[in-house]
């Protein structure tokens, strides 16, 4: 049995933590604003929902600070569906996700597409009962975040662009680097440690396992279903659909067709066949046209 | 249909935690294989439905044309469900407000489930459960509760295998075997093996 889940040094929270993350995989998680969407989402077959009062697209239209949503909405979003509900806190607010806790979202994103509050640290997350998500670009980056207690991973992407190049560029150098760690020697590990900049002990464990520790999600410019494919085939175990689904023409069935996607990601016929009449998708802007100042990924440390 | 038992195990893989259920037989060194389609269900001897979103797992199945073959294949072999797997199973929900859930369950399992009945995620927890008979030992089994539903009613012909606080949450009628915790998060096979002798 793979060594993470029988490790008698993983403690019983955290094994809580990464077990929901383990029950959300192969689904897809949307972003909604509001009870009326989360209960869409909910229909169509989400296995969570991000509760957050704009969609990135919107956030990188009226500019402004980004915050963690009023408690009052995620309350409402909380009452009309059963799923689980999850939402955005600031990079190193901790203070923001005491409140989130409080609240009983059952995951919290530490999130690039909010304003970030510290510079120089994340959220000690073992701190808290409630699992956290964390983005990533590479896989230093993912190994930091479960150290400091995050018990999933997605890749970036860039958010809000409905563009999916970014999202790509991502899980390739995650899992390429995954895939050189083990075919590394035991000696070699700790300059590769060193080299990632990513706890040692982290390091071994997804040498040894072949895949990171804990799950492993996609984020940032999904907006069809065969996106949600593409991300699903390169080692995605789950998707997040941000703006692509209420920032299209015709959110129900679009996200009833991404659903779908991502359970049958490697059969093409069923691709087809959920793609059709989809009305328009996003417009979305090219990332490869964006100043570096617009772009979200590089928030992170 | 009686399944020769050199076939795999299934395992419902539309959506879910089905890769550690995958990790809990092969460490039992017993072959598995993924079902997602309805043709698949011929090539298994038994099915897990694993945890997962059960509104999720209602829409999928509907939409693979699962609904029919999984009945029929209950009726005849081996089905466990773990968490929202037995919800799955279940004969009805109990919850407060089911008509906008979107959850229709399968039926085949003769009690009534509330779902996140504990509450939230920050509720989930780990209790030592009491095995009856299953496996027959005395050790405790680590029974891992995330978001899980609680059975508020059974049926006479369904046997209660283990309790805590008060409402059964590992249940057997027949060929099913209903857990509403998850023994695949633990490194505990017990009750993988107890289901691998069901048939």
């Amino acid at each position: 049995m793979e060594t993470f889940w029988t490790d008698p040094r993983i403690d019983e929270p955290f094994r809580h933590k990464v077990g929901l993350a383990e029950m959300l995989k192969g689904g897809v998680i949307m972003d909604v604003t509001n009870a009326e969407q989360a209960k869409i989402a909910q229909e169509a077959g989400a296995v969570a929902v991000m509760a957050l009062e704009r969609i990135p697209s919107d956030i990188r239209k009226t500019g402004g600070i980004a915050r963690m949503s009023q408690p009052a909405m995620i309350k409402a979003i909380q009452d009309a569906v059963s799923i689980p509900v999850m939402a955005k806190v600031r990079i190193g607010h901790f203070a923001e996700a005491q409140i989130l806790q409080v609240l009983g979202v059952d995951f919290i994103d530490e999130s690039e597409v909010l304003t970030p509050a510290d510079n120089a640290n994340h959220i000690h997350k073992h701190d808290f009962k409630v699992p956290f998500v964390c983005g990533c670009r590479n896989l230093g980056e993912a190994l930091r975040r479960i150290g400091e207690g995050a018990a999933m991973i997605r890749t970036k992407g860039e958010a809000g662009s409905g563009d999916v190049v970014e999202a790509v560029t991502h899980m390739r150098e995650v899992m390429t680097q995954i895939r050189r760690l083990t075919t590394l020697r035991e000696d070699e590990l700790m300059a590769e440690a060193k080299n990632l900049g990513a706890p040692y002990h982290l390091v071994v464990a997804t040498a040894r396992l072949g895949k990171l520790p804990v799950p492993n999600f996609a984020a940032g410019g999904i907006a069809t279903p065969a996106d949600a494919a593409l991300m699903r085939q390169l080692g995605a175990e789950t998707v997040f659909v941000g703006s692509g689904i209420f920032a299209s023409e015709d959110p129900a069935p679009r996200a009833r067709a991404i659903v779908q996607a991502s359970t049958h990601f490697d059969d093409p016929q069923v691709l087809l066949e959920v793609s059709m009449d989809l009305g328009e998708p996003m417009r979305g802007r090219a990332v490869n046209e964006m100043q570096e100042s617009e772009k979200l990924a590089g928030r992170g440390w | 249909m009686n399944a020769p038992t050199g076939m795999p195990v299934g395992l419902l893989a539309l959506q879910g935690d089905y890769e550690r259920h995958e990790a809990s037989f092969r460490a039992l060194g017993c072959a598995t294989a993924r079902v997602r389609r309805p043709g698949e269900l011929a090539r298994v001897r038994s099915l897990v439905i694993p945890g997962g979103e059960s509104t999720t797992l209602t829409r999928l199945i509907d939409l693979a044309g699962l609904r029919g073959p999984l009945l029929e294949f209950a009726r005849e072999l081996p089905v466990m469900g773990t968490c929202a797997g037995l919800i799955m199973l279940a004969r009805e929900l109990a919850d407060e407000a089911v008509a906008i859930h979107g959850v229709r369950t399968l039926g085949v399992l003769d009690c009534a489930v509330r779902r996140n009945a504990y509450g939230r995620q920050v509720d989930s927890f780990t209790a030592p459960v009491a095995l009856q008979d299953a496996a027959a030992s005395p050790q405790p089994f680590p029974a891992v509760f995330i978001r899980a539903p609680r059975i508020v009613s059974w049926g006479r012909d369904v046997e209660i295998l283990a309790e805590h606080g008060g409402s059964p949450v590992a249940v057997r009628q027949g060929r099913l075997l209903g857990l509403t915790f998850h023994p695949e998060l633990t490194g505990d096979l017990r009750l993988h093996r107890l289901f691998l002798g069901m048939g």
